[in-house]
């Protein structure tokens, strides 16, 4: 387990560094020499030489290629992660958008968890019944379905058609205003955690030791609650985990699209703005999150499930 | 990929008479004779392929999905069988105009026909998902077969990156990339898009053909080819490949229709492929701007684009179910 964890550990420093020297070399590669670069820093103002030669020699931008990343990384494990165009810092903007998206991100995955892993449990106890056929085409067809689909038709449907919800959320948004997005968002991930917990609970039912539980008589009740959803419950948490990370970075199109001021939207803006800096702060803090938490959840299927011994 | 064939091929191969001293060593199972079932079908044995054919056959969803999946690309080859109206062809004065004529779901914002761009959208989706998943494809196969093949330091460099790749969230990648690509012409966009989904989608399709390789590598056909003198080169290409690759079109199935989602998704943010092009994720984003005034405009693309996506993964998933001994 030990020797897991620093493997695992080792391989995110690697794709740290792979991901944001390739993000870096995007950045690198489209903006012209270093007097170019220090104009455009400098907006329209006009620039005196001497002006321009101290902002190269702030910003580093007459050294090589290896250097300046250098320097960028430097940056990025201080927790700086450089200056916007429109001159705000990039911490202060996270610090803004971060909560929001952890608040849509929760929204989501309790709508996953109440509809998708309950559904999926009725489905896989009564399979072959009428719950559980139509659940399984329904997912077939929501599996399918894009969220920049889903997301502006639900807008259509529940905001505008019927106004049920806010059609957009506004600055600092209320639970209300968010449930739209996160039920949007949840549904996403709805089908595949519904089928993986039929699958799994499937799975469970016809295992030696429900068997045996039934046959030293059990009551169902308890079979079921004690004995098949403990075990099967093991991979829909670590789903949901990953799924945690997707979402993340996935709500670009649903927080564009509800006007949710959150990570993803910044990210949004940002890209049709073509504010560079932020793009690439964003994604390099983006890229950290997803890495972490994959390691989290891999780390946690071993302490779920005792049987599962990495090395 | 079907055990019968294998079986027979180990058989021919081994009743050549080679320099090894004993062919039939214990612990090889295959060396058994050729029917090892009393099969109830008479004549051919079945195979795996044909138990899969039976199952596939009797699956209603997998003919929607075949259905759905082969007037998408009729609509992309010949968008004329469709409608015989110019998707470019657009009037101011017809703006959100309900249908008229041959437009049968009215006119958008621009006053262009909303049916006939939701046709010609199917070009650009095809052909980026297509060519996308060909080059993911391809990439998967060469790394997958050299890492599985091979061993030792070339896996071990190859399953790093691997790593490395599965670590970066596809969207994000090409958020960054794509918006390094100079917008201009409409062929440089699209190959744009089909490398950067191509170069980042091919990394599960790697692992299985990596793993279905290693697989393959120990069976006795192997060790019987290259007991025949057979080189590393032709050992892949005709006894490791074809009885690898079969798990491998399913993935890539399904990839198509998440390539296609995504080229859309690129679209509709902006940076993907960008007006005059015609694509499902550029009619989307300019419908859900006017949705209050016309909602045509938002539904009609989101429709062809949601049953196409549907119709890939669904068919892959079928086949999956098919090939699948363990679900039957």
């Amino acid at each position: 387990m030990f020797r897991y964890i620093v493997r695992r550990l080792l391989q995110m420093v690697l794709a740290f560094f792979g991901t944001t020297l390739i993000v870096f070399a995007l950045m690198f590669a489209g903006r012209g020499d270093a007097r170019n670069v220090a104009q455009s820093l400098a907006g329209e103002r006009p620039v005196s030489e001497a002006q321009l030669n101290a902002m190269i020699q702030e910003f580093h931008l007459n050294e090589g290629f290896f250097a300046q990343y250098f320097y960028y990384i430097g940056g990025l494990l201080h927790g700086d992660f450089g200056t916007s165009l429109t001159g705000q810092p990039i911490n202060e903007i996270l610090a803004r958008a971060w909560p929001v998206t952890a608040k849509l991100a929760v929204v989501a995955i309790l709508f996953t968890i109440i509809f998708g892993v309950t559904g999926g449990v009725i489905a896989g106890i009564r399979r072959g019944g009428i719950l559980d056929n139509s659940t399984l085409v329904l997912t077939l067809v929501v599996i399918g379905i894009p969220s920049i689909v889903l997301a502006p038709v639900a807008q259509y449907l529940f905001a505008v058609k019927w106004p049920i919800f806010p059609a957009t959320a506004g600055a600092d948004p209320s639970l209300y205003q968010i449930l739209l997005p996160g039920m949007v968002l949840g549904s996403l991930s709805l089908a595949t955690a519904l089928r993986l917990t039929r699958a799994s609970v499937g799975e469970n039912l016809r295992s030696d030791y429900v068997r045996t539980a039934r046959s030293k008589g059990l009551q169902p009740r308890r079979v079921i609650g004690v004995h098949v959803l403990r075990n099967s419950l093991i991979p829909i948490v670590t789903f949901l985990g990953v799924e945690l990370g997707n979402l993340m970075g996935g709500a670009i199109v649903t927080e564009g699209v509800f006007n949710v001021p959150g990570v993803g939207q910044y990210l949004f803006r940002s890209i049709r703005t073509g504010d560079g800096p932020l793009v690439i702060g964003f994604v390099s803090v983006l890229v950290v999150v997803y890495l972490v938490i994959n390691l989290v959840v891999d780390v946690l299927y071993a302490v779920l499930d005792p049987r599962i011994r990495y090395e | 990929m079907s055990d019968f064939e294998t079986v027979a091929a180990t058989e021919l191969h081994t009743a050549t008479p080679g320099p090894a001293g004993n062919p039939n060593a214990p612990g090889q199972p295959s060396d058994i004779g050729v029917p090892p079932t009393p099969s109830a079908v008479p004549g051919r044995p079945r195979s795996l392929a044909g138990d899969a054919w039976r199952d596939l056959r009797r699956n209603p969803l997998f003919w929607i999905a075949l259905v759905i999946a082969l007037i998408a690309l009729l609509m992309a080859i010949v968008p004329q069988l469709f409608t015989s109206a110019d998707p470019n062809d657009c009037a101011l004065r017809m703006q959100h105009h309900g249908p008229q004529g041959a437009a049968i779901f009215g006119f958008d914002f621009q006053g262009c026909d909303v049916y006939a761009r939701a046709v010609y959208g199917a070009r650009a989706s095809l052909l980026v998902g297509g060519l996308a998943a060909l080059t993911a494809g391809l990439i998967a196969i060469l790394v997958g077969m050299v890492a599985g093949f091979f061993g030792g330091w070339p896996d071990a460099v190859l399953s790093r990156i691997v790593d490395i790749v599965l670590g970066i969230p596809l969207l994000l990648a090409a958020i960054v990339v794509m918006g390094r690509v100079p917008s201009g012409h409409e062929k440089t966009r699209i190959a744009a898009v089909v490398l950067v989904l191509g170069l980042l989608g091919w990394t599960t399709a790697a692992r299985v053909i990596r793993s279905s390789v290693i697989t393959a590598k120990q069976q006795d056909y192997v060790q019987a080819a290259r007991m025949l003198g057979a080189g590393n080169g032709r050992i892949m290409w005709r006894h490791i490949l074809p009885n690898s690759i079969a798990p491998v079109l399913v993935i890539i199935t399904i990839a198509l229709g998440s390539f296609i989602a995504t080229e859309a998704t690129l679209s509709f943010l902006g940076i993907g492929l960008q007006s005059p092009t015609i694509s499902w994720g550029i009619s989307i984003d300019s419908g859900r701007l006017h949705m209050r005034e016309a909602v045509t405009p938002l539904i009609v693309p989101s429709v062809f684009l949601a049953l196409t996506v549907l119709a890939f993964i669904m068919l892959g998933d079928a086949i999956r179910d098919a090939f699948d001994p363990k679900l039957r």
